[in-house]
């Protein structure tokens, strides 16, 4: 188990070393001069030359991102040009908005996903099944942005049950927070519903067909049991890391549906200082989603041995 | 599941069907403005009514269908040429080579598609061959994964040593053995792939940094219908299921694709 944790943690080292040098490359790689770029047409020498100075780009690329590399590991991911605020704490101030929708939504997702998917494989090829697969095909085939302006119309518009604009934090009402976040939570619960629960079918379709299942059923196990004990744990690992998978897919794509809810999330955070061109947030946000994702898909990784004992081995 | 096949196949020709036909006829001049047609709801002269500017949306529809289609269809064709040619000389040459690679392709891996194709839309700008160029590098990782994988399985077959030992070269033999039978799984990925495609450029653009207005795409159409949401909803409604139905008609195919050439999964 420590060995398994020692190799999965130094596989990390790498990707992330590759990450942090993608997103330092990305903004060198930006036409024109950034300090040009940030000031504007009409800029003042002086004031170009210190900005050039402050942002360290006088010097050598090599000496830059090894400066940037050391203020990383000290926490400091420089200052917002728009509004000069810390980039780390703003980041962390906005991720919480989105890592709670995220978290509740995958969350409630496999919750549905993985019981349906578990019936539809054993009532393979069923009308349950069909039905099953069908509203799961359908649910991934709905854009998040769109079923989230529908909901907006049905419960915000039309029947006035829910707000269409604002946010408040949880620690200032805590219902009036979640009236707020009721809606973009179920728009991506319904969203992943159709991945999860598509690939909950296949894992536990295989794991049916395995001869310990026969073998239960022979022996007279309740069916239920056979399900609850044999197949369920079995098919849960490759749903599992999905549920990996999907949660970093949702911090990346997270943007449009803060849009769609204007919610201050990570997601609003990124697009916005694309458009202010203001880089020094646009790398934190970059790098701190994919240091995320790396983290998620590690913790994903290392649950792994929890419900499979034969991962440690290979 | 023939109905998969029948149903996945129906909604593909009508958007290849409205993408073509947008391309050389539309009802109406899709770009022209006609403010004394604001928001009209949709009737028999409009089919699906009209936007803040008084343009046809169904001619609007058409016309970005078939932005959809190009621009999905080339970033598919780039990431999966490219994709190939990476995924097979890393499978093929294996040593130092495949281990550099593959740690490149794991660390791009570990950007989630569409916050890699946004960072690159940064650096190209926000129009039609930059989104190509975007999604085209956001995706192929994946595409070098799976071919990687295939290659590293197919190379050690019977039929490729003997090509080797009839004397043909390595080069030769990758090309004329391996490739082709790496195909299977690559079709099955590139039939996702155009999904995944067309819903992060209608996300792109959703957010305003994929193809720029006027130019019309389901995306920055559906961007555009939110102020009038409450009073014009076929603005809201018509693009989001154009996008809905096209994501609907690829993962039936796929899905009919998968089970032809993945027979475990076919019959219980």
């Amino acid at each position: 188990m420590l060995g398994y944790l020692a190799r999965r943690l130094a596989m990390t080292i790498p990707t992330l070393l590759l990450v942090a040098i993608a997103v330092f490359a990305l903004v060198r790689l930006i036409p024109g001069d950034p300090v040009q770029v940030m000031l504007g047409d009409a800029a003042d020498p002086a004031q170009a030359a210190q900005l050039r100075a402050q942002l360290g780009l006088d010097q050598p690329i090599p000496v830059q991102f090894i400066h940037w590399i050391a203020k990383l590991a000290a926490g400091d991911f420089g200052h917002s040009i728009t509004n000069n605020l810390a980039v780390l704490p703003l980041i962390l101030d906005r991720f919480q908005v989105s890592a709670v929708i995220v978290l509740v939504a995958v969350g409630l997702a496999a919750c549905i996903a993985v019981p349906a998917g578990l019936v539809a494989a054993w009532k393979q090829n069923s009308l349950v099944d069909l039905s099953v697969v069908g509203g799961a095909t359908l649910l991934l085939s709905i854009p998040s942005f769109w079923l989230g302006l529908l909901l907006l119309l049905l419960f915000g518009l039309k029947l006035k049950w829910l707000p269409v604009i604002g946010y408040v934090p949880f620690a200032e009402n805590f219902w009036q927070a979640a009236s707020f976040i009721v809606l973009p939570i179920a728009t991506l619960t319904m969203v992943e519903i159709g991945v999860l629960t598509r690939m909950a079918r296949a894992a536990s379709i295989e794991v049916l067909r395995f001869e310990y299942v026969t073998h239960a059923r022979a022996k007279g196990v309740p069916e239920w049991r056979v399900l609850a004990r044999h197949v369920l744990p079995n098919a849960f690992a490759p749903t599992w890391t999905l549920i990996g998978l999907v949660l970093g897919h949702l911090l990346g794509g997270i943007a449009v549906i803060e849009t769609v809810f204007t919610l201050p999330g990570l997601g609003r955070l990124l697009v916005d200082s694309i458009f202010a061109r203001d880089y020094p947030v646009v790398q934190g946000c970059l790098l701190f989603t994919a240091v995320i994702y790396v983290v998620v898909n590690l913790i994903v990784d290392l649950c792994y041995p929890l419900f499979d004992p034969r991962v440690t081995v290979a | 599941m023939r109905a998969n096949t029948a149903i996945g196949g129906a909604l593909m020709a009508l958007l290849l069907g409205a993408a073509l036909t947008g391309a050389f006829w539309t009802p109406f001049d899709p770009l022209r403005i006609n403010l004394r047609a604001r928001l009209q709801a949709p009737s028999s002269v409009h089919w699906l009514g009209t936007d803040e500017f008084g343009r046809d949306v169904l001619s609007r529809i058409m016309v970005g269908a078939g932005a959809s289609v190009i621009i999905s269809l080339v970033t598919v064709l780039l990431a999966i040429g490219a994709g190939m040619v990476v995924g097979c000389t890393a499978g093929y040459i294996r040593g130092w080579a495949d281990r550099v690679i593959m740690a490149v392709n794991d660390a791009l891996l570990a950007f989630p598609g569409i916050l890699l194709a946004l960072a690159v839309m940064i650096v190209v700008g926000a129009n039609k061959v930059g989104l190509i160029l975007a999604l085209g590098l956001a995706y192929i990782p994946s595409v070098v994964r799976v071919v990687r994988g295939t290659v590293l399985s197919i190379r050690e077959k019977e039929y490729v040593e003997a090509s080797r030992v009839i004397g043909n070269s390595e080069v030769y033999s990758m090309i004329r053995h391996v490739m082709p039978n790496a195909m299977a799984p690559v079709a099955v990925l590139a039939t996702s792939m155009f999904g995944w495609v067309l819903l992060a450029e209608s996300a792109l653009s959703f957010l305003g940094l994929g193809v720029p207005p006027p130019a019309p795409t389901w995306g920055n159409m559906l961007a555009a219908s939110r102020p009038f949401m409450e009073t014009a909803a076929w603005l809201s409604i018509a693009p989001g299921l154009c996008i809905a139905l096209t994501l609907l008609g690829i993962n039936l195919l796929g899905d009919s694709l998968r089970d032809r050439l993945d027979p475990r999964m076919a019959h219980g």
